[in-house]
């Protein structure tokens, strides 16, 4: 080595030199990102080093950390199941912290909205029994509850309370066999009885054959058991059979007060009736534009008494018009005549009259032209269509004809 | 005739005379070329392109016959050069070592006392400085001037007869055995 120096020694002596100028020039100049070149030839004189040791380095690790060392992955990756199990877990808890805080916030604003005086209670047990569907609440006399008040939910009827104890008490479901409540429906207006079957589906019990009952029509308390106000849900019409040998519908019904279980309710403590909604219409009222004006022909008579105009309305509106001529023609005010004095003819024949429906006053036949006139309202025959039957029987209902049958 | 005007090759390292300076003259001569090359250009313009400096560095190289003192001198006097110009320290520098260092490789076969060696060997590196500083020039700086080689060779003529003249001048300082 050290014959190889001295036989090498001037140019060695040289080559420092030139590289200790360089060095010196390096220190001096800067490229065009202003950085020197004696940083950016130590900085490429370095990063290939640094990088294969980093290399060599992070090799080395891995594959001891990879294929070396693996004493310890059976018991990470009992750890790491044990951890998602927990996680899992927590998770769960935490969605139903949630939806307990959601129903809170529902029973809050239903109980603030609600005339009825209502006591919030949790459901902390259910009573042994296969089909027994009864409940006990955290909430008993001490509370003000007291036996054969309702319960119910923002979505609807739950059941009544059974039995009152100081801390607690037992609420029959409305699922139970021995639960029974009055509805009406919704659209028709029909009642029942809402039995339960011990099955999630209920059943509206003494509903006549010849009522209207459709499915996914709503029922709601009737109010005549004294145990629920009226118009609280309880639930929507599934199927509806007319079932030979009997005398009434066999209907069942989706009770929707406990279809997602119960575990929130309000005791109704003072309960206020209230109007069932009315059904939404299925059909949405359509826009009609204003009728075309009236066409300027030829008049038929030059002292012809103007023609009512013909436009929309109910015949009690034709008949008017057809007096409201009369008068006009005979120069009399209607509702200015002293008792005595000699009334309007109503049998004079108008130049043109417009068509009244059939009974309509006035038609201006020859053969009842010596007829009094008689009252249109009271002895007119009901154009078709102008009164459904429903509505006479809805009237009848609500009046209390047995059967809901249509009075003659 | 004498001995080194007959030949221009020597035979072996034996025929080869060393050349001795004194100290100071080693000292004074540089720094009077540099000075020259720094100031009287002021005055005389046409001189700037006479390079006394580089012409010093290759008589002291060839004349010592010494590879490592041509290329300390060269060192020396280069950085000298830079430090008084506006280059960065180290372009002359370069420059001038390895000038020093090849002329005085290139003094040990040669009959250095020679006249048309003498103008031959200014010439050639002064072609050789000009070469090394344009190739730095471009490395370092980025300057990409062009290398003028009519012009180079014009110079490096004109250098060699100035060059034959301080050489002439400068054995006049030669410690005598």
């Amino acid at each position: 080595m050290e014959s190889l120096l001295n036989r090498f020694r001037h140019i060695t002596v040289l080559l420092l030199v030139i590289c200790a100028q360089l060095v010196l020039l390096a220190v001096q100049v800067k490229n065009d990102q202003d950085v020197r070149f004696i940083r950016i030839w130590t900085i490429s004189a370095v990063t290939p080093v640094a990088r294969f040791v980093e290399a060599l380095r992070g090799g080395s690790a891995g594959f001891l950390h990879n294929y070396v060392t693996l004493h310890d992955t059976n018991a990470e990756n009992r750890r790491l199941k044990d951890e998602v199990g927990r996680l899992k877990l927590e998770n769960i808890f935490l969605k139903n912290e949630l939806n307990t805080a959601d129903r809170a916030k529902a029973l809050q604003i239903f109980q603030s909205a609600t005339p009825s005086k209502t006591l919030a209670a949790n459901v902390i047990a259910n009573s042994p029994g296969s089909d027994s569907k009864v409940v006990t609440i955290n909430r008993g006399s001490l509370s003000g509850i007291e036996r054969g008040m309702a319960v119910v939910t923002p979505d609807g009827i739950v059941g009544k309370v059974t039995a009152a104890y100081p801390t607690a008490a037992m609420v029959q479901l409305v699922t139970d066999p021995e639960f029974a409540a009055g509805v009406v429906s919704q659209k028709n207006q029909v009642r029942g009885t809402l039995k339960g079957q011990g099955t999630p589906m209920c059943k509206v019990d003494y509903v006549a054959m010849e009522e209207k009952v459709d499915p996914g029509e709503e029922f709601f308390t009737s109010g005549d058991d004294r145990v629920f106000p009226r118009g609280f849900p309880v639930g929507v019409v599934r199927t509806v059979r007319n079932v030979a040998g009997t005398n009434f519908k066999e209907i069942l019904v989706d009770p929707i007060g406990v279809q997602h279980g119960v575990e929130d309710v309000l005791v109704i403590l003072h309960g206020v009736h209230q109007d069932v909604p009315e059904a939404v219409p299925q059909n949405q009222p359509v826009y009609l534009t204003q009728p075309p004006p009236a066409t300027t022909g030829p008049a038929s008579g030059t002292d012809a008494p103007p023609k009512p105009a013909p436009g929309p309305g109910t015949e009690a509106d034709k008949i008017r018009s057809v007096y409201k001529s009369i008068g006009e023609v005979e120069n009399h005010t209607f509702g200015e005549g002293a008792p005595g004095t000699k009334p309007p003819d109503f049998n004079i024949k108008l130049p043109s009259t417009t068509p009244l429906a059939p009974g309509a006053a006035g038609s201006g036949t020859g053969d009842r032209s010596t007829q009094p006139p008689k009252p249109p309202t009271t002895t007119q025959a009901p154009a078709p269509g102008a009164k459904p039957p429903d509505a006479v029987r809805r009237a009848n209902q609500a009046a209390g004809a047995p059967g809901g049958t249509a009075k003659q | 005739m004498s001995y080194s005007e007959s030949r221009i090759l020597l035979n072996n390292q034996r025929e080869s005379t060393v050349s001795r300076f004194r100290a100071w003259v080693l000292l004074a001569v540089p720094l009077a070329a540099i000075l020259f090359q720094a100031y009287v250009p002021l005055f005389f313009p046409f001189l700037h392109v006479v390079e006394v400096p580089l012409l010093v560095v290759i008589y002291f190289a060839i004349m010592r016959r010494s590879q490592m003192s041509g290329l300390f001198i060269g060192c020396f006097v280069g950085l000298a050069q830079d430090s008084l110009s506006t280059n960065p320290l180290g372009m002359f520098g370069i420059a001038d070592t390895l000038v020093g260092y090849f002329a005085a490789s290139v003094g040990l076969r040669l009959d250095v006392d020679h006249p048309f060696m003498r103008l031959l060997l200014s010439s050639f590196f002064f072609i050789v400085h000009r070469f090394f500083y344009w190739v730095i020039l471009r490395a370092m700086l980025g300057k990409m001037m062009a290398f003028d080689v009519q012009t180079t060779l014009v110079l490096a003529l004109l250098n060699g007869v100035v060059g034959l003249s301080l050489f002439h001048f400068l054995d006049k300082l030669r410690e005598t055995a």
